[in-house]
């Protein structure tokens, strides 16, 4: 079992390591074909966006016939547990997006740990962030799976990986309230995932996919930086513990198109039966 | 219930974002963005910079060699100017016309935001003018590009 993992792991940090090659030995100027911040930071599932919603916006900074990249390092902690997620990102224009996201929960209480690895593909299907009159808008789907599946499967989780669907809209305004740039996002989602798939997909208390709402608002105080607030709607699907919605109020700073570092507070309310999870996040981005 | 409440607080925040979306209204402000800029002759200097950048950039400056320089300044700065509420009249083509056959990007034009967003930092142009200006300008995107 312990073999499984340690075979998994080098495998995964080789397709990590091999990535991250690949986008450096990208020419630096393929992928500055957009503003900055225009496509946002990580999230957790390693799609282009907050940090807890994907939003519409496309990874890095590729436009037209560009290809680039992004290589992000998150953590979350909360009162009981860590989060820890090494992500990657290709993306090819202003258009598609590709994603892999390696995910470590560890439960400090019980000294366990949690797995789960993340594969994304995003397609903008209409508009623009900023330009033009319709909002940018694009499709995505994420496979999921969990590689230590003994402590979901404990607590009722049906199935050990599971696939998700969603649709994305976001818009910036660059003149907004106060003058400064808004930008707003809504995603639903279709899934069963037990906390994001950490501890499964599918439970007792329900087994079928469900729409969920997922928002972000942030505002620009200038350029390179923006506060806002995230909210992540989630099922509650095992009857062991409930599980409740996530929020976040964050900060991100984007010093260059090279670099994008997130700060937040983020409420993941009730974890395993441990109520009231807060804590702060970080999230580390790489673009090329 | 703690997840309703986190839902509501969440949602008192957003509306409270909305309703300032709707209080403030951006009309009667293109004076001030005039003003703001430097009028007459810190937009002519602004453009300038602007086509400095510009002759830097690699990505676009190939498209600024075969054009008469001066002629381009004068109908830039005149632009801006109306835009932004001054006492000019843009004496140039229209959009559409005068980017015909360029073939230009989202890069290209892209390209052009950030010279002028560095031409504007240069002028120390507030955050809030930079944004005004550039919500004029968005919109000619379509206008522009792919033309």
């Amino acid at each position: 079992m312990d073999g499984q993992i340690q075979i998994g792991m080098r495998l995964w940090l080789g397709v990590v390591g091999v990535a991250a090659s690949l986008l450096l030995l990208a020419p630096a100027e393929a992928a500055s074909g957009r503003l900055l911040a225009t496509g946002g930071a990580t999230s957790i599932e390693g799609a282009a966006g907050g940090g807890l919603v994907p939003w519409a916006v496309i990874s890095g900074y590729t436009e037209d016939d560009q290809f680039g990249g992004t290589v992000t390092l998150s953590r979350a902690q909360v009162d009981d547990y860590r989060l820890d997620v090494t992500a990657a990102a290709f993306s090819y224009g202003n258009r598609f997006e590709f994603s892999v996201a390696q995910q470590m929960f560890t439960l400090e209480n019980l000294g366990a740990e949690l797995r789960q690895q993340v594969i994304g593909a995003k397609y903008k299907v209409a508009g623009d962030l900023i330009y033009g009159n319709i909002p940018q808008i694009s499709v995505g789907g994420m496979y999921k799976r969990n590689t230590r599946y003994d402590l979901p499967q404990a607590v009722g989780s049906e199935r050990d990986s599971d696939w998700e669907a969603y649709v994305a809209v976001s818009r910036a305004w660059l003149a907004g309230p106060f003058d400064r740039t808004w930008l707003a996002n809504a995603t639903i989602r279709s899934t069963r995932a037990n906390q994001t798939g950490l501890l499964g997909y599918g439970g007792d208390l329900n087994d079928s996919h469900e729409l969920q709402l997922e928002a972000a608002l942030g505002m620009f105080l200038h350029r390179s930086l923006a506060v806002g607030v995230e909210y992540r709607q989630k099922p509650d699907n095992l009857s062991f513990a409930r599980e409740q919605d996530w929020m976040s109020a964050f900060v991100a700073w984007f010093p260059s198109k090279h670099v994008a570092l997130v700060g937040a507070y983020v409420d993941l309310g009730e974890i395993a039966g441990a109520r009231n999870q807060t804590g702060y996040y970080l999230s580390l981005q790489a673009s090329f | 219930m703690t997840s309703l409440l986190k839902l509501t607080s969440t949602m008192l925040v957003v509306s409270a974002m909305a309703m300032t979306l709707v209080a403030v209204s951006p009309s009667a402000r293109a004076n001030s963005l005039y003003h703001d800029l430097g009028e007459r002759e810190g937009i002519e200097i602004l453009m300038e910079d602007l086509l400095l950048y510009v002759a830097e950039d690699k990505r676009i400056n190939h498209h600024f060699v075969d054009i008469d320089i001066l002629r381009l300044h004068e109908k830039l700065s005149e632009q801006i100017c109306e835009l932004a509420g001054g006492p000019c009249v843009y004496t140039g083509d229209d959009m559409v016309t005068s980017h015909t056959g360029m073939d230009l990007t989202n890069t290209d034009f892209n390209a052009l935001v950030e010279a002028l967003q560095k031409a504007m930092d240069d002028r120390n142009i507030s955050v809030g003018a930079q944004n005004r200006l550039l919500a004029l300008l968005a919109p000619m995107h379509g206008d522009i590009v792919g033309r």
